[in-house]
């Protein structure tokens, strides 16, 4: 009894036709689909940026916000937006970061460190204008801090802490125990080796952390609207107790007008946000790649 | 002889201990005012307006006499967006990590990869630009009836938004899914649709899911997308050419306007917000239970 | 090329070849895995292709039903046939050829669905006209399994043993009724009694079915196989009967390695 490759009756030659057929068109389906995804991207930015360049001058950086779209400018945003950001950096960082050292150097396998973990995913799933209200009630009304820089970046931690803690504690499970325990027969204590050898090795994951904590910092709105950044600001913040806006929420306003100059004003301001997140990104790649080629 | 008794050095060894494990009780502390302040609230809330009227009731008036505290209709805003966005970010996602995982060459992969990051790193109010500008007018030209402020616009701009998120994490579990199964499937002599849809992907299921969950639990949350292109119209029509209100829309609104502080109508928002914490916190428990345990199918 | 002591002439021409490689070399991105290796196999024997580890056994085996087109640099040159015909001329199916020549690997791969739809999977999307549960409970019986898992066919397949496991990769292979059975270090991964089982298993397919076995267990292919080709870096060294090939074999090199001087 030979076989043949081929099948022997022409059915089952046309079955095997239509399953290859079939293939075919899937592997085709997903790849366009795909590829779709990656055309919205550029049909997003393309509409940012045509809507927005002819109003991006510098005298839009330097001018503050106004009823009349050739005046109006976002200087109060982007000093409130680079205010937030140092604050929240200044506050979420150290946190974020003993966080996860702790848990993954000195936790242990115990209870604690289980419901630490837990928490934390939690934490990472609750929408962001929950955490708005928390700041409302505890930062701006609790401890009296007002509608100010600091209730914002207080609030903006508390979002972006898990961020932080998941990706440093990726980080630092990454690096080999081998190293761990070169340094501890060395004599050196736990917290010698932490410090000495676990944080520069984690370095790079925890930066990269770090920037996308920040980069949703950036972007967040709805906190922001909860603890009361105002909408219309007409002064630079010169102290963390200070009143601001964000460009988020100057977009945000924008947008919300009728007129079709604010929106392209909007666009313009879009177009600043997302060159200070590239910016920050780009920077953390390049931070990362020295490093990881120091490392090496 | 050698002195190897504890001296200076572990006092600064505790120091530092108890700092970071300071630090590490935030996160705890955060949950516990998360929860409190939001029963608190609820609960003075509660006192006022049952319980039942809440949750079941139809009409959502809580700022004008004669005022009603129904929630459903916002419940039903958020049901709405949700799904539109869910019927996109879902098969759109999954056939996307289908093709990265299986069909997408190394030069391939590594341009969509990075579209896919920065897609999930655009803010979200840039999204409630694009429904403004991009899709409610797209939508006009196709749907001549349709409001400016629709249920549609909203859903497709979250699904959008959402996109990066199912996609790379069904990405994820394909890949994790070992090879040595696709090889015994197609030394069966099966195509790539037969091996893909009846062995990789049933194997990859609990990852899949988890990603669909955690996918939805974003698009619930999700606020200044939907507050900029669906509107604030608490809506219990069947209807996605409609303006809606979700849970997040409305409380912005309050949050906005000028509710004075205390009184029942200021403390919706707590309410609310709290069915959304619940909500979001459900879908987050259930989807992680998934990842943890089926982890270890295939072994 | 090298000190090659290949019987085919003598040894399988008479036979019938249901499968014949001629000149075959395989290169992984310029690199030669496998160098001009020629020889065939008779049908319903047991043929085994021994060799220290990285010698391109598997990689040999791989061709056979053209898995390694899967590899994307990876490039065939010469000639295989099956039943006469060339398995990688153009006009031919890949998908078909695995159908008439099946594979068992190195560690168990079931799939993670009940035993049934593991062995059931491969007839049913190929559209078998049979009755696929009378087709599941021969393949089980075949592979010698069916006693211990006739009364849990729904259960979950990754709950058996090792040995079972494997034992259900044999019978979901012989569910598609392949001529050849290809088998890559079947036993490497399993114990002792398991791999006892498995031997005695070939030796009852034996009469219907063709199969290759690529193993690195010299006592094994020496027990199970007919025929023995020996393979270094990628050469076909020796061809021979077994029995020759194990105690007489004509090249210094088969004579070094049986006796356990390298590999």
């Amino acid at each position: 009894m030979t076989a043949s490759l081929t099948r022997s009756t022409a059915k089952q030659a046309h079955h095997m036709r239509r399953r290859h057929a079939k293939a075919r068109v899937f592997a085709k389906f997903c790849g366009l689909v795909t590829w779709l995804g990656t055309a919205l991207l550029l049909v997003l930015l393309w509409q940012i940026f045509s809507d927005g360049l002819r109003w991006l001058d510098i005298d839009f950086l330097r001018s503050f916000p106004s009823r009349f779209p050739e005046r109006a400018g976002i200087l109060s945003a982007l000093a409130g937006t680079l205010w937030l950001i140092s604050l929240v950096a200044i506050i979420s960082i150290p946190v974020g970061v003993a966080t996860a050292i702790y848990i993954e150097e000195f936790g242990g396998k115990g209870k604690l460190v289980k419901i630490i973990d837990i928490n934390i995913s939690n934490l990472a799933g609750v929408p962001s204008i929950v955490y708005g209200i928390i700041g409302l009630t505890l930062f701006v009304r609790g401890l009296q801090l007002e509608r100010s820089l600091i209730s914002g970046a207080l609030t903006m931690s508390l979002l972006i802490l898990p961020v932080i803690i998941i990706a440093s504690r990726e980080a630092i499970r990454t690096v080999p125990d081998s190293i761990r325990h070169a340094a501890i027969a060395l004599g050196g204590t736990q917290w010698q080796t932490v410090w000495s050898h676990v944080l520069p090795a984690s370095f790079p994951g925890i930066l990269t952390g770090v920037i996308l904590g920040l980069s949703r910092a950036i972007g967040e709105t709805a906190p922001l609207i909860m603890i009361g950044a105002l909408t219309y600001v007409a002064f630079v913040p010169e102290g963390p107790m200070d009143s601001f806006t964000a460009l988020p929420i100057q977009i945000f306003n924008w947008v919300s007008r009728p007129q079709e100059e604010f929106h392209e004003l909007a666009a313009a301001a879009i177009i600043v946000l997302l060159v200070v997140l590239l910016s920050m990104n780009s920077l953390a790649i390049f931070i990362r790649h020295k490093m990881e080629k120091k490392l090496q | 002889m050698p002195d190897i008794t504890n001296g200076q050095v572990r006092w600064h060894e505790s120091l530092i201990q108890g700092s970071l494990g300071f630090c590490a009780l935030i996160s705890i502390v955060t949950t516990a005012t998360i929860i409190f302040i939001l029963t608190r609230e609820s609960v003075g809330f509660f006192q006022v307006i049952p319980v039942k009227d809440f949750l079941f009731g139809t009409s959502w008036v809580p700022m004008f006499e004669p005022s009603s505290f129904g929630v459903l209709p916002l419940l039903w805003g958020t049901l709405v967006i949700t799904i539109g966005a869910a019927l996109i970010c879902i098969p759109i996602g999954l056939a996307s990590a289908i093709y990265l995982s299986e069909y997408a060459s190394a030069k391939q992969r590594s341009i969509i990869k990075p579209v896919l990051e920065l897609l999930a790193g655009i803010p979200t109010v840039v999204y409630g630009y694009f429904a403004l500008t991009f899709v409610t007018p797209a939508l006009q030209y196709l749907f001549p009836g349709i409001q400016v402020f629709n249920a549609l616009s909203g859903s497709i701009v979250v699904g959008i938004m959402v996109l990066p998120m199912v996609a790379t994490l069904s990405d994820n579990a394909l890949r994790a899914v070992p090879d040595s199964l696709r090889q015994g499937a197609y030394a069966l002599g099966a195509t790539s649709y037969e091996v893909t849809t009846q062995v990789v992907v049933p194997a990859g299921l609990s990852g899949i899911i988890a990603s669909f969950l955690l996918a939805i639990s974003r698009a619930i949350g999700e606020t200044m997308a939907v507050t900029l292109a669906a509107g604030a119209t608490p809506n219990l029509s069947f209807t996605f050419l409609e303006s809606i209100q979700t849970m997040t829309a409305y409380i912005v609104q309050v949050s906005m306007g000028d509710t004075p502080a205390g009184g029942v109508a200021y403390q919706t928002m707590f309410a609310v917000a709290g069915l959304l914490f619940v909500i979001t916190l459900f879908l987050n428990v259930i989807a992680t239970f998934i990842l943890k345990r089926y982890r270890e199918v295939y072994q | 090329m090298s000190s090659q002591s290949i019987n085919v002439e003598t040894v399988t021409t008479e036979l019938d070849n249901i499968l014949e490689m001629e000149n075959v070399s395989v290169a992984y991105a310029g690199n030669y895995a496998v160098k001009n290796v020629s020889f065939n196999v008779a049908r319903n024997a047991i043929t085994s292709i021994i060799g220290p580890s990285g010698c391109g056994k598997s990689t040999l085996l791989r061709c056979l039903n053209r898995m390694n087109d899967f590899i994307l640099d990876a490039s065939i040159e010469g000639n295989i046939r099956f039943e006469g015909q060339d398995i990688y001329a153009r006009e031919v199916d890949a998908v078909e050829v695995r159908h008439h020549i099946g594979m068992v690997f190195q560690k168990p791969n079931p799939f993670p669905k009940s035993i049934f739809k593991n062995v059931a999977w491969g007839p049913t999307v190929n559209r078998y006209q049979g009755s696929i549960t009378e087709l599941v409970e021969r393949s089980l019986k075949q592979a010698s399994l069916w006693d211990e898992v006739k009364d849990r066919l729904n259960d979950s397949a990754l709950g058996l043993s090792g040995g079972q496991q494997q034992r259900l990769c044999i019978a979901r292979a012989l569910a598609m009724e392949p001529n050849v059975l290809l088998m890559d270090e079947p036993c490497s991964a399993l114990d002792p009694i398991s791999t006892a089982h498995i031997e005695d298993l070939m030796f009852d397919l034996k009469s219907r079915y063709t199969i290759v076995i690529v193993t690195h267990n010299m006592q094994q292919a020496s027990r199970v196989s007919d025929y023995t080709a020996f393979m270094e870096m990628g050469n076909l060294i020796e061809f021979d009967e077994s029995e020759r090939l194990f105690t007489r074999p004509s090249n210094q090199r088969t004579e070094d390695y049986v006796s356990g001087r390298f590999g």
